[in-house]
């Protein structure tokens, strides 16, 4: 495409509506408005130029604010609707149907098209993460377009202007002024002082403060980007381990995703605040809701597997001990593990007399160690007990055989054979929590003696390698945000034309306010043409006098 | 008197000072004829110091409260609540200094003291931290949160100001309409305030059994005359009214009745206000907005999501993130208070967009910061209250 050339004698890119260096407007929408569109400073963006090939399209699709402003509302709209009914990981269901079963249940109809149309797992849908692909996209084809040009604009401007477009500018003035070059000696020290940097040019004055703020958006969306970046890694082996174990009182486990790694939880404490122990203020609170609970705290040890052993083996060196409780969370070689979940007064062994019916004198007992059963128990004097059949968790016959439920005791049942000298082949009964089942009327009873419970505690592992990514994102974007937000980038132009007139414009970002403050000050000290603001009609004309100082 | 005592008390001069302060700046208005008295005026300054020592007792208050529970005080509705309306006392000095307008006083101290009897009708006692709130966090990502919301919370207010301002109250409209709707639920706050303090002071309670939704046996009490019973109730207490309906396990009765008997009385204090002033509560207060000048409520509508913006980004979800890694084992669980958070993230993301590329200043402007703060005042009410969750401490 053809540059177009000013008559200032620049040569400016295709596209380009306010010429590059002296800020003549050059396109017919630049040449008709009232107040030019200072945005991009009027440079030639892709988007706004190219627009026929299929990657134009694409291109100028994703370049458009208008479109990026729609992907955001769609992002908000779904995020809204995915927190009307709980989502599919906080309800009690494992199976499709479950799912299905529960929204209809407890939200009707509603509830029901809520699971079909896929709400109840808003987040992970396929189309709520296309969403977030087009506004990544978006974010980045939008900078690049706007961030090249802008750059290469405010590189390129010149101290003086042409007064084409100082007469476009929102704020301006002119008029006739006595001694002018005193004036703009005054003005530019004046302006210094103000920090701004001053370049002159034969009669002209440009004063610019802030450039960097008009980089701020640029830096925070590459923030979100890199933000982006660390939440797509995830996806790869190695980088992301999320993993939850339960972990019994005594017992010694691998841990889970943590080859090498082996825990020993040596007690789990759940401390709740008391009225005789807990500070006197809380009394009232206490009173009212009864228990509030201080602690979750899982103590352990942490074995790791010493080099050249084999997996699994006892090979353990021990590396610490720690107190785990919320919101203090085990640390090691990039792993965190979490206080997450527990559960109380889990049996552990269970010790039964075998005593004779008739005289119940006892035979002697035994103690079942629930997690790993014995096949018998030698009594001593001739009697003996075999386990012939163990169902942690009993519930009920089931083709005509005791059936369990899942391996945890949760209601523990038995088929013992009980041996005596005077029933050497032996008796069988059926032993469950208040319950006991014989085929045959036996002269001798299992009877339960006693019971030991140990508590569990469940534990969440997780290894991130990308948190660090995130939170450098989460840093590029507030220094990004605080750049361009916090500061305004401002110019002032001052310069004489031809007819010996002077000419005042200025722009800003935003804030245009501050920037008036600014020009009221300086016309205080400076002899300069008094200036309008064409997008505040209701400013007071006499502020401007300059005499008294109004806005403090 | 013990500190607790000492908190409370410092806490009713922060809301006589606010009530006195907001007189000082309607003074400002009316007696100021020109722009440049109205910014200097006399009047205004004394409202602005009455303000500045009414925040003064307020970061009292929650000093106190500090010292005597021993963990910042910002761990339930109440103390939230309160935080959220201190910083937005602040945010509006801050904005004050700055900007010298009292109409903006005369529109936000209201909102502070509407906000800080809404957080009174709360549970007031100190109460011992959960395991999950124990941490160094729970002053960090809150008190950040709540700046960034009440600095966010006055550019509502700006808009405000604008939109009272600007729209004309003589003639039909749609904005007409929903600026009247505003109004109206600022007076529904004050509904509910009336109703829980009047059944409080009358010792109103009412315990029923019910089956909850999980189809277990539960207990609830009511604090107002049950209009709607719970699925399967109860009634434990001898004598209590007998609620019209029962309703459904998944709707909270006791809640709905709440709800009810506040919008019951905020419409007929709405009604009784609108009788002595026959006329729009919008156009009550639009001669207190006259001598606003426009374009600086814009700005300062803008500059306040500007200012807001990343410190909300830092304390909503930065250090969000952070705490919620820290106890929760993620940083980010799609939990509502997280999403709600998000959504108003985005929605300010939405605005900031709207204007800058697209031209979206005045009017427009100003209504998406009162939307703004309604998504702000949901997440803070309507989330914690209906949508459980993680973060339901209340």
């Amino acid at each position: 495409m053809s540059k177009i050339s000013c008559q200032c004698g620049h040569e400016n890119p295709y596209g380009t509506e306010l010429c590059e260096q002296c800020g003549r407007p050059l396109s017919k929408k630049a040449k008709e408005s009232d107040i030019v569109d200072m945005r991009y400073e009027g440079a030639s963006r892709r988007s706004q130029t190219y627009k026929s090939s299929i990657i134009d399209k694409i291109w100028n699709f994703f370049s458009s604010v208008k479109i990026g402003v729609g992907i955001i509302v769609a992002v908000l709209l779904a995020s809204a609707i995915g927190t009307i009914f709980p989502q599919k990981f906080y309800v009690p269901a494992t199976t499709d149907a479950e799912y299905a079963e529960y929204y209809e249940r407890l939200y009707g109809v509603v509830g029901k098209f809520y699971f079909e149309l896929g709400f109840y797992d808003m987040y992970n849908s396929w189309w709520f993460k296309v969403l977030i692909g087009m506004l990544a996209t978006s974010i980045i084809i939008a900078s690049i377009d706007r961030v090249v040009p802008l750059y290469k604009s405010l590189k390129k401007q010149r101290t003086r202007r042409h007064p084409s477009f100082m007469k476009r500018q929102r704020i301006y003035g002119e008029g006739a002024i006595e001694n002018t070059a005193e004036s703009f000696a005054k003005a530019e020290e004046e302006l210094k002082k103000m920090r701004y940097n001053v370049k002159t040019e034969n009669g002209a004055i440009l004063a610019e403060k802030h450039r960097f703020s008009r980089w701020g958006p640029y830096v925070n969306h590459t923030g979100l980007i890199i933000f982006f970046v660390g939440v797509l890694l995830r996806g790869i082996p190695g980088f992301y381990v999320d993993e939850a174990m339960w972990i019994r009182e005594g017992e010694t486990r691998n841990i889970v995703g943590a080859p090498g790694y082996v825990l020993e939880n040596k007690g789990f404490t759940l401390e709740n605040y008391t009225k005789e122990e807990a500070e006197e203020v809380f009394g009232a609170a206490l009173d009212k809701v009864g228990s509030i609970v201080k602690t979750y705290k899982t103590d352990v040890t942490l074995y790791k597997e010493k080099e050249g052993s084999l997996p699994g083996s006892d090979n353990l060196e021990k590396v610490e001990d720690y107190a785990i409780v919320v919101n203090k969370p085990l640390k090691f070689n990039g792993y965190n593990v979490f206080q997450m979940d527990y559960k109380l007064d889990e049996l552990k062994t269970m010790t039964f007399h075998l005593v004779e019916k008739s005289s119940e004198a006892s035979l002697g007992e035994f103690t079942v160690d629930l997690s790993n059963p014995e096949k018998e128990y030698d009594l001593g004097n001739g009697a003996s007990v075999n386990m012939l059949g163990f169902y942690p968790d009993y519930d009920g016959i089931k083709d005509g055989e005791p059936y369990s439920k899942s391996p945890v005791p949760n209601n523990p049942a038995f088929i013992f054979q009980m041996n005596t000298p005077e029933k050497p082949t032996g008796e069988k009964s059926f032993v469950a929590i208040r319950q006991t089942l014989e085929v045959e009327q036996n002269d001798y009873a299992i009877k339960f003696a006693a019971a030991e419970t140990r508590n569990i505690s469940g534990l969440t592992i997780r290894k991130d390698k990308t948190l660090y990514i995130l939170l450098l994102g989460g840093l590029v974007f507030m220094i990004g945000v605080i750049q361009g937000m916090y500061w305004q980038h401002r110019r002032i132009w001052i310069q004489e034309d031809a007819d010996g007139h002077v000419l005042i414009a200025a722009h800003t970002n935003k804030n245009w306010f501050s920037l008036r403050k600014e020009l009221d000050k300086l016309r205080q000290s400076t002899a300069l043409p008094a200036y309008i603001d064409r997008q505040d009609p209701e400013l007071d004309k006499p502020e401007q006098e300059g005499d008294e100082e109004i806005w403090t | 008197m013990d500190l607790v005592t000492i908190s409370s008390n410092l806490l009713l001069v922060s809301f006589v000072a606010y009530l006195v302060a907001t007189l000082f700046f309607g003074g400002a208005i009316k007696k100021s004829k020109s722009e440049k008295a109205y910014h200097n005026s006399k009047w205004g300054t004394i409202g602005l110091v009455i303000t500045i020592i009414g925040f003064l007792t307020h970061v009292g208050y929650f000093a106190t409260r500090w010292i005597a529970s021993g963990h910042a005080p910002l761990s339930n509705m109440f103390e939230f609540t309160t935080a959220f309306g201190m910083m937005l006392v602040g945010a509006f000095i801050l904005l004050y200094i700055m900007y010298r307008t009292p109409s903006l006083g005369l529109f936000a101290l209201p909102i502070a003291i509407i906000i800080i009897s809404y957080a009174t009708m709360f549970p007031r006692e100190v109460t011992p931290l959960i395991p999950a709130l124990q941490s160094k966090w729970l002053f960090i990502h809150v008190i950040t949160t709540v700046i960034g919301e009440s600095i966010l919370a006055i550019s509502a207010v700006a808009g405000l100001v604008f939109l009272v301002k600007n729209i004309d109250m003589t003639k039909k409209s749609k904005q007409r309409f929903w600026i009247e709707a505003v109004m109206f639920t600022l007076v529904l706050v004050l509904g509910f305030v009336v109703t829980s303090t009047t059944f409080k002071v009358l010792g109103y309670e009412a315990e029923f059994t019910y089956i909850d939704k999980n189809e277990a046996p539960a207990e609830i009490t009511y604090h107002v005359p049950p209009l709607f019973g719970m699925n399967e109730y109860e009634a434990m207490t001898p004598g209590a009214m007998t609620p019209w309906v029962e309703l459904p396990p998944i709707i909270n009765a006791q809640r709905l009745t709440s709800l009810t008997w506040s919008v019951a009385a905020g419409a007929v204090l709405y009604l009784l206000l609108r009788l002595i002033a026959r006329k729009p509560l919008a156009a009550v207060f639009q001669p207190l907005a006259k001598k606003a000048n426009s374009q600086l409520m814009d700005e300062i509508g803008y500059r306040s999501v500007l200012i807001g913006f990343p410190v909300f980004t830092l304390g909503a979800l930065i250090f969000a993130m952070i705490w919620a890694h820290e106890a929760w084992s993620r940083f980010w669980g799609w939990d509502p208070k997280e999403v709600w958070a998000l959504i108003t993230w985005l929605f300010y993301a939405a605005f900031l967009h709207l204007r800058l590329s697209r031209g979206w200043e005045g009017q427009k402007s100003a209504w998406l910061a009162v939307i703004g703060f309604v998504i702000i005042m949901f997440n803070l009410i309507a989330v914690n209250l209906i949508i459980a969750g993680l973060h339901s401490y209340a």
